[in-house]
């Protein structure tokens, strides 16, 4: 038993090491100043420890501005992920309806569809309808490709939760809006959850669209305007810079996971029915 | 409070099967009704179909004289408590019980009165904050008739409610429900498969199988006086036993021999040629542990005793007997009819506890031919009801 409990603490060891060294290492070089980063012989901790890299990103206004646009395009783009999902996964769990295959594996091809593909029409697509360089013209396609897993997600969720407690819903005297929202959503709650962190994530790390389909900092996120930060010399990069903002941007995800994470919490259906 | 009426009710699913076939039931204000049948008889479908979750294909549905095929659930005003109960896991027993009325937009202060009434009532005080996933079996059951009872509703529907508890625990709720239902005095419709819960709560029991309605009648009737076949067949544990049998003048033929039989009974059987007779196991008693005088010694038969249960109050003899294939064949149908699969043509017959018969030993047997019934083989109609 000692030697499993032993096992086990090197296997965590190796595994937090493993996937915390870049972490931390990205962490060290936001702490240095520019030129210990372009030395030769460059140490893993700081030599002279400073926060002048954050007030440089935080001052930098195209980058506080691209931190909006992640915001508001990832934040808007998650909500209506969720909202869609939530109503279209309820009827396919609920409702008999024509072609109800039909749309899951029209929803699966489009997760499996390669976003690359899709940057060259929808460049012509959205500069013809001026959704180039704007948020809508993010928030579509990101909505678009995480709908597919939200659905998949919320409908799995939804199977599990038992028709009885609609229809008990509705003999008490609820319509079917208000059994739906009062009785499947707070049930449905974990999967809401994830459905909505999983989009959150796609949106907030999307690279490909982000670059493709902005030209300016009106409605380039953070992962495109990180590839910006080249500073005056191009063979120079300011790496303490890239770090000190990819930890910034790395901040809301792990506030958002630890928070989200009390939530899904699984088993809140147990003791609805017989156990 | 309000009656509620069946009218030729009829439920046929995509496939043209009907599921519920012309069923016309009263249920008075007030009354405690059953709705009793094998499994896939219909009965859970009517009972949705009086509540609103499925749709009426054709017939009217009256609650309180108003029709209400058209109306949805929550327009009907019906209470009901769910096989699996059905309680909301993310609310507290309290929320529970006043989901409906928060429904129904009451006042905070008329919301807390009911709720602590019906927690009362249902003793649940001490459960109130808890979640439903943190309570037993019987509990749940208990919450789910709170929130049926503090709706004011006009009439509770029930769908086997009790199918998910031990037996002792079935027994206790039993009672309880009955004790509710007479207090408050609200017409009941209650949908089980089990007999005993049949005989026990209703004021009067719906027999029903494949969709068709058998028998409406009080659960004394019931017993007494089946209608045909497979209602005898259905109620009654052990349950009656049917022999092949032949009606000459007054005199019965069954396997074991025989027997005289009321007149008026023998007449309504005159001339049907090979009739199916039965007998419940009750009616038969062993010779020994009557008083000799007493005994109509021509309505005994010798008969060897098989496997004997003893039960401490009573106890059960089987004595297998061979039947005619044809027969046989009818025995097995009405077997699979009443969801039961008896492997042998045997009788049941329940005697006095003091009986010392001994099992794979012969015994004299009394049958009460009086209380026998006389079913025609081909209809399965009772001959002999009301005799």
């Amino acid at each position: 038993m000692n030697r499993t409990k032993v096992g086990t603490g090197v296997g965590f060891a190796v595994i937090l090491v493993w996937c915390l060294l870049p972490i931390v290492w990205i962490l060290s070089l936001s702490f240095k100043p520019v030129q210990e980063t372009t030395t030769g012989s460059p140490h893993f901790l700081p030599q002279t420890w400073t926060l002048q890299n954050y007030k440089d990103v935080l001052n930098n206004s195209d980058f506080t501005r691209a931190l909006l646009n992640s915001t508001g395009i990832a934040l808007i783009a998650t909500a209506l992920a969720v909202i869609f999902a939530t109503l279209a996964a309820y009827a396919i769990a609920r409702l008999e309806f024509r072609g109800k295959r039909l749309v899951l594996s029209l929803a699966l091809a489009i997760a499996m569809f390669p976003v690359v593909s899709l940057v060259g029409p929808l460049f012509d697509l959205w500069r013809t309808f001026h959704l180039f360089n704007t948020w809508p013209g993010l928030i579509i396609p990101y909505m678009s490709f995480t709908l597919p897993l939200a659905i998949w997600t919320l409908s799995a969720f939804f199977r599990e939760i038992p028709w009885e407690m609609e229809q008990a819903a509705q003999v008490d005297g609820a319509t079917s809006w208000q059994a739906f929202r009062k009785v499947i959503v707070p049930l449905a709650a974990p999967g809401v959850f994830t459905a909505a962190i999983l989009t959150f994530f796609f949106a907030w790390n999307e690279f490909v669209l982000a670059i493709s389909l902005t030209s300016t900092t009106s409605a380039r996120t953070v992962p495109a305007q990180l590839s910006f930060f080249v500073g005056s010399d191009e063979f120079n990069p300011p790496y303490s810079q890239l770090a000190t903002a990819s930890v910034v941007v790395t901040i809301p995800i792990v506030v958002l996971v630890l928070l989200f994470q009390r939530k899904i919490v699984a088993g809140l259906t147990s003791g609805a029915v017989k156990g | 409070m309000a009656n509620i009426e069946m009218k030729n009710i009829v439920k046929k699913y995509g496939d043209g099967f009907p599921a519920v076939n012309d069923i016309s039931i009263d249920v008075a204000d007030g009354e405690f009704m059953i709705l009793v049948g094998p499994s896939g008889c219909g009965k859970s479908t009517l009972l949705r179909m009086i509540v609103g979750l499925e749709d009426i294909t054709s017939g009217d549905m009256l609650v309180g004289g108003k029709r209400v095929n058209d109306l949805a659930p929550r327009d009907r005003n019906l209470a009901m408590v769910f096989q699996n109960y059905a309680l909301y896991p993310h609310l507290t027993v309290y929320e529970n019980i006043a989901f409906p009325l928060r429904l129904a937009k009451r006042s905070e202060k008329e919301i807390d009165e009911k709720v602590r009434e019906a927690s009362k009532t249902l003793d649940l005080d001490e459960h109130l904050q808890r979640k439903p996933g943190n309570l037993s079996g019987g509990q749940r059951q208990r919450v789910a008739m709170g929130r049926a009872i503090v709706r004011d509703a006009q009439a509770f529907l029930f769908d086997e409610p009790l199918s998910n508890l031990d037996a002792k625990l079935r027994g206790q709720m039993r009672t309880e429900i009955a004790r509710l239902q007479k207090r408050l005095g609200i017409t009941t419709v209650y949908v089980t498969h089990d007999q005993t819960e049949a005989m026990t709560l209703g004021d009067r029991v719906a027999v029903m199988k494949r969709g068709v309605l058998q028998q409406l009648a009080t659960p004394r009737e019931l017993y007494e006086q089946p209608v045909n076949l497979f209602v005898a067949g259905f109620i009654g544990s052990p349950p009656m036993n049917f022999l092949p049998a032949t009606v000459e003048g007054n005199q019965v033929t069954l396997p074991f021999g025989t027997f005289g039989i009321p007149t008026a009974k023998a007449e309504r059987a005159a001339g049907k040629g090979l009739l199916m007779a039965g007998v419940r196991p009750e009616h038969f008693e062993d010779v020994s542990v009557i008083d000799p005088g007493k005994v109509d010694m021509s309505r005994t038969f010798k008969a060897h005793i098989d496997v004997r249960e003893w039960l401490g109050d009573q106890q059960y003899a089987y004595v297998p007997y061979e039947a005619e294939a044809n027969v046989q064949g009818q025995l097995k149908e009405l077997a699979r009819e009443v969801d039961s699969d008896s492997l042998r043509t045997q009788l049941v017959v329940s005697l006095d506890s003091d009986s010392t018969v001994k099992e794979d030993d012969d015994a004299t047997l009394f049958i009460d031919t009086d209380k026998l019934h006389l079913f025609d083989p081909a209809t399965g109609e009772n001959l002999t009801v009301g005799l």
